[in-house]
């Protein structure tokens, strides 16, 4: 009994964060949360301001070192690991705000993200093949700056360089993609194009995107779940998280 | 042809062509060995320069302390000519024959053991490198992998150079003290003092010169030179990208403190002798406003840098010496403020736009149609884009 | 190396260099304080820190020299009080401008910071030199800080050592009321703890940098003041000190009082018990040995604020 349920642990969640908590000098950001990530599922974090959700990505990805608890990625334990080990086990993430390197070009920011040549021998060594180059135009491509390679990428729009962090992730192709407010501050139609693309890069990895955009949130997620001060409020389909009094009352309550 | 006309414009060829032709033929054609020894000598300063453009310039590292490697590299040099140079029978009117004169007076009896392995020329080569290098690791893996940087790393450099510098006066007996090494004659019986030496010396410095140039290009064109001004503006998102950013600080830092060491061998060599004098506070800060007068993003704007405010200093030292030191602070001031970029930043911006165009540096042709290569930060960077200071992490 | 004393000898061994410690200690914490103060609100580390001190000891020494010339010998005994406001003033007030002309251009380019002020430092330094000359000066002390305490027959105190570290007391409660209780205490921690949020209410940064940075300069004259007490001043002074009070600054975490007072403490101590059984510049390695070690096994000092970046 014991072991088919560890099998199935290991087998079908992808991630499994159990009892994490974290405090800033006695103030508990995130409080004894437990989350688990299936195989291809897109998992939304929604819930008010300063409810928790970037620090829960922060300490997935290594950014902030746990007080408490474990954070298991296939059967890994992230915990212990420094960020760019965790990037290495398969792990992306993208900030809130657009985090790029505007001193380079488009072609520059997706061709440093390409796993390969990550120590320093290998990035002296690194050589731009045609398999660089054609990965590069093929992310560029989906992330629709094609034409912007050549661009330094302090001149895209901020829509755009939304995208291209996106892009700067897919390039590395993780299992598991953590998207921090992916369409905030874009425009109606930069949306539409977002969700599309969204649509198109969960095909075969797991994501966990924060979004408060409702609209956005129904047409992706497979499950939501609601954080609050620190701690999972309700969790399940997006039907069932809407019609939860506890989440009406935090949303509505005040 | 293509490959060539490649290779030009990636290093730059045209431009380092004419700092060549500058040092190996127009400099000793019109100058006496006297001002040529000299220009060698700034030109030792030069290796320092260059290695600040690439780990402050490139990496966002100040270094307040790159004396210390030069100093350590010139030291080791010193160590091994003073051997030779206090063979027993030289030194037969001591109390001890055999050890260095310094060590004579101090009441030493006997070389210390660390000193033994530098009669040995290969022992000491390998130490030129890899003394400073190690140093440099002990303390660069200390900090980065803390994730200290910025102001902080640059202060901690700063006592690491006050603290050799006492120690080195401190232990007389041991180092020779203020007065450091001095009265070094030859090297495995030739003798470095005289003019033909000189010469030949001055060329041995240039030559490394240029091999550190091309090293460093190459760096700076590499992946772990976009990784470096990446770094510098964004470390989070090199670290998420799977970088170990504090492995690649680590490196260039090494590096740096490498070509300063063989900058201070050359001088020991050049000049004769090696002294606390160039280990300090006030010399590797000054070696830093080298690297920002000639621009802190060239590698060749270093060189220029370094002859320039040496020159400078020296006819400026010889005539009003009260003003130099007046010079010396309008030109920190004027450079950081006005011209962050330093001459290569005046040249970039506003002489070269004028020039004809077979005359601007070749941009680099690009490795397929659809996608031009820009050199990055050299011609991007604008004042704005200035090394940023990781500030210290306040988790943990 | 304690075998060869006696017990009672040790004792005052031990008395006598950690009261010469406490005057080191008075120097480290009135450079300190300035420097900290500054350091902790922009990230900015003012390398012409020890000239701004020397300044306040060059107004002292004219200060000394005018009450010595032109007033009524009676009043000479006074000169210092006049001397420790005018040189808070003097410094002050070159801050200020300095601010003005020249930091303020630079916040987001602290390393660039470092080499502006340096390059102050030597117009400064060479400044001195043409004003005042090469030699070093010295004010002559006024009869009741001559002489010193006998606590045993062993052990003496000299009056001006503890003169100074009166002073030092009160410019350190001084500061820390300022930082605590002051409207420009209360601004100055808004803009560290949140920059766009302090401006957005209403606060003046610039002026809280502006006044901050006055602030710090104008502690380094009254340090400089103090200086005069214990030693001569000269135009190089003041570099003498910048090191250690960079790292009584950092070690102390940069950003805490208490933890500025208490570094200089524990270097200004160590320096000052090492120098007796070992030579001097010995000490002085040793002492910045292990600060430098302990800074790189501790970056943040002994004490440190937890702030999100
Ligand atoms: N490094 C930190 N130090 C102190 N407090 C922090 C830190 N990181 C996050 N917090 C606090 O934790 C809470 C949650 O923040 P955050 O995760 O950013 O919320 P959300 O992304 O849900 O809006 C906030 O109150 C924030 O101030
Ligand atoms: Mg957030």
């Amino acid at each position: 009994m014991l072991e088919t349920n560890k099998h199935i642990e290991q087998k079908d969640f992808v991630l499994s964060v159990e009892g994490l908590t974290v405090s800033f000098d006695g103030f508990k950001a995130v409080s004894d949360l437990s989350l688990y990530v299936e195989e291809q599922e897109i998992r939304v974090i929604i819930g008010p301001n300063g409810a928790g959700k970037t620090t829960v990505l922060d300490l997935i990805c290594g950014r902030t070192k746990a007080t408490e608890g474990s954070i298991k990625f296939k059967g890994k334990e992230l915990t212990r690991m420094n960020e760019h080990q965790i990037v290495h086990a398969g792990i992306g993430r993208k900030f809130q705000t657009p985090s790029i390197y505007e001193d380079l070009t488009v072609f520059e920011n997706l061709e440093l993200s390409y796993p390969r040549g990550r120590n320093v021998w290998g990035a002296l060594t690194f050589r731009r093949d045609q398999q660089v180059i054609d990965k590069v135009i093929e992310i560029a491509e989906m992330i629709f700056l094609a034409d912007k390679l050549d661009m330094s990428a302090d001149l895209l729009s901020h829509g755009q360089k939304q995208w291209l962090e996106i892009g700067m992730l897919l390039i590395q192709d993780p299992e598991l993609l953590m998207l921090d407010e992916p369409v905030a501050g874009m425009s109606v139609s930069e949306r539409q194009q977002t969700a599309a693309l969204l649509q198109k890069i969960t095909k075969d990895r797991s994501v966990l995107v924060i979004e408060h955009d409702m609209q956005f949130v129904a047409d992706i997620a497979d499950r939501v779940t609601v954080l609050h001060q620190g701690k999972v409020l309700s969790e399940g389909s997006m039907e069932r998280v809407q019609n939860d009094p506890k989440v009406i009352e935090v949303y509505l309550g005040h | 042809m293509n490959f060539i006309a490649h290779l030009f414009a990636r290093y730059q060829l045209s431009h380092m062509l004419i700092l060549a032709l500058l040092l190996i033929v127009v400099l000793p054609l019109s100058m006496d060995i006297f001002r040529l020894n000299l220009i060698g000598k700034y030109l030792t300063y030069a290796f320092v320069a260059i290695g600040l453009v690439l780990c402050w310039g490139y990496g966002g590292i100040l270094s307040l302390g790159q004396g210390v490697f030069f100093g350590l590299g010139g030291y080791c040099m010193a160590m091994f000519l003073k051997l030779e140079a206090s063979s027993p029978e030289n030194t037969a009117i001591q109390t001890t024959p055999g050890i260095p004169d310094f060590m004579d007076w101090n009441q030493l009896t006997e070389l210390p053991w660390f000193w033994e392995p530098f009669h040995s020329f290969g022992f000491t080569l390998l130490a030129i490198i890899l003394v400073p290098a190690f140093f440099a690791f002990v303390v660069t893996v200390a900090m980065f992998k803390r994730r200290v940087g910025g102001v902080y790393f640059a202060i901690i450099t700063q006592a690491v150079a006050a603290i050799l510098t006492i120690l080195i006066i401190g232990q007389q007996g041991y180092t020779g003290g203020v007065n450091g090494i001095t009265d070094l004659r030859t090297l495995h019986g030739w003798d470095i003092r005289t003019d033909e030496a000189k010469y030949i010396l001055y060329f041995v410095c240039v030559a490394l010169l240029f091999v550190c140039l091309f090293i460093g290009k190459y760096v700076i064109n590499s992946k772990l030179g976009r990784l470096l001004v990446a770094m510098r503006e964004r470390e989070d998102r090199v670290r998420f990208s799977g970088y170990d950013v504090s492995a690649f600080k680590i490196f260039i830092f090494c590096l740096a403190s490498v070509f300063s060491a063989i900058g201070g061998a050359m001088f020991t060599l050049q000049i004769g002798f090696m002294s606390p004098t160039f280990v300090g506070i006030v010399p590797s800060i000054e070696m830093v406003i080298f690297c920002a007068v000639g621009g802190r993003l060239s590698l060749l704007g270093a060189v220029y840098g370094a002859l320039l405010v040496n020159a400078a200093k020296t006819s400026f030292s010889e005539s009003f010496p009260e003003l130099w030191l007046f010079a010396m602070g309008a030109l920190f001031i004027g450079v950081v403020m006005a011209f962050p970029n330093g001459l290569a930043g005046v040249w970039t911006t506003y002489i070269e736009p004028r020039l004809p165009a077979r005359l601007r540096s070749p941009v680099p042709p690009s490795t397929i149609p659809a996608v031009a290569v820009t050199t990055t930060a050299e011609t991007s960077s604008t004042p704005s884009a200035n090394p940023t200071v990781e500030h210290r992490h306040a988790g943990n | 190396m304690f075998a060869d004393y006696t017990m009672t000898e040790l004792t005052s061994i031990f008395a006598m260099q950690g009261f010469a410690g406490l005057t080191l200690f008075s120097v480290f914490v009135l450079m300190a304080l300035g420097l900290a103060i500054i350091f902790g609100q922009m990230g900015v580390i003012n390398m012409a820190h020890g000239e701004f001190m020397i300044l306040g000891a060059y107004t002292t020494y004219l200060t000394s020299n005018v009450f010595s010339s032109y007033l009524p010998e009676s009043l000479y005994s006074l000169y210092f009080f006049v001397a420790l406001i005018l040189a808070f003033l003097a410094a002050g007030a070159l801050g200020a401008f300095i601010e003005w002309a020249m930091i303020r251009h630079l916040y987001k380019r602290p390393l660039d910071t470092l080499l502006a002020t340096w390059g102050l430092s030597l117009i400064m330094q060479q400044l001195y030199r043409t004003i005042f000359g090469p030699r070093e000066v010295g004010v002559t002390l006024p009869d009741w800080l001559m002489g010193s305490i006998a606590l045993t027959d062993m052990v003496e105190i000299p009056i001006n050592g503890l003169f100074v570290m009166a002073i030092t007391l009160v410019v350190a409660v001084g500061v820390g009321l300022t930082m605590q209780k002051s409207r420009l205490g209360k601004q100055t921690r808004a803009v560290v703890q949140n920059r766009p949020m302090a401006s957005a209410v209403g606060i003046n940064t610039a002026r809280v940098d502006r006044l901050t940075f006055a602030l710090g300069c104008g502690i380094a004259g009254i340090a400089g003041a103090a200086f005069t007490m214990i030693g001569s001043t000269g135009p190089t002074s003041g570099q003498l000190y910048i090191v250690d009070t960079f790292l009584v600054v950092v070690f102390g975490g940069a950003s805490s009082l208490v933890g500025t007072i208490a570094s200089a403490f524990t270097i200004s101590q160590a320096q000052s018990t090492m120098e007796f059984f070992l030579s001097g510049s010995m000490a002085k390695v040793l002492t910045l040995l292990v600060v430098v070690g302990i800074l790189m096994l501790r970056p943040q000092g002994l004490f440190s604020l937890k702030i999100r970046k």
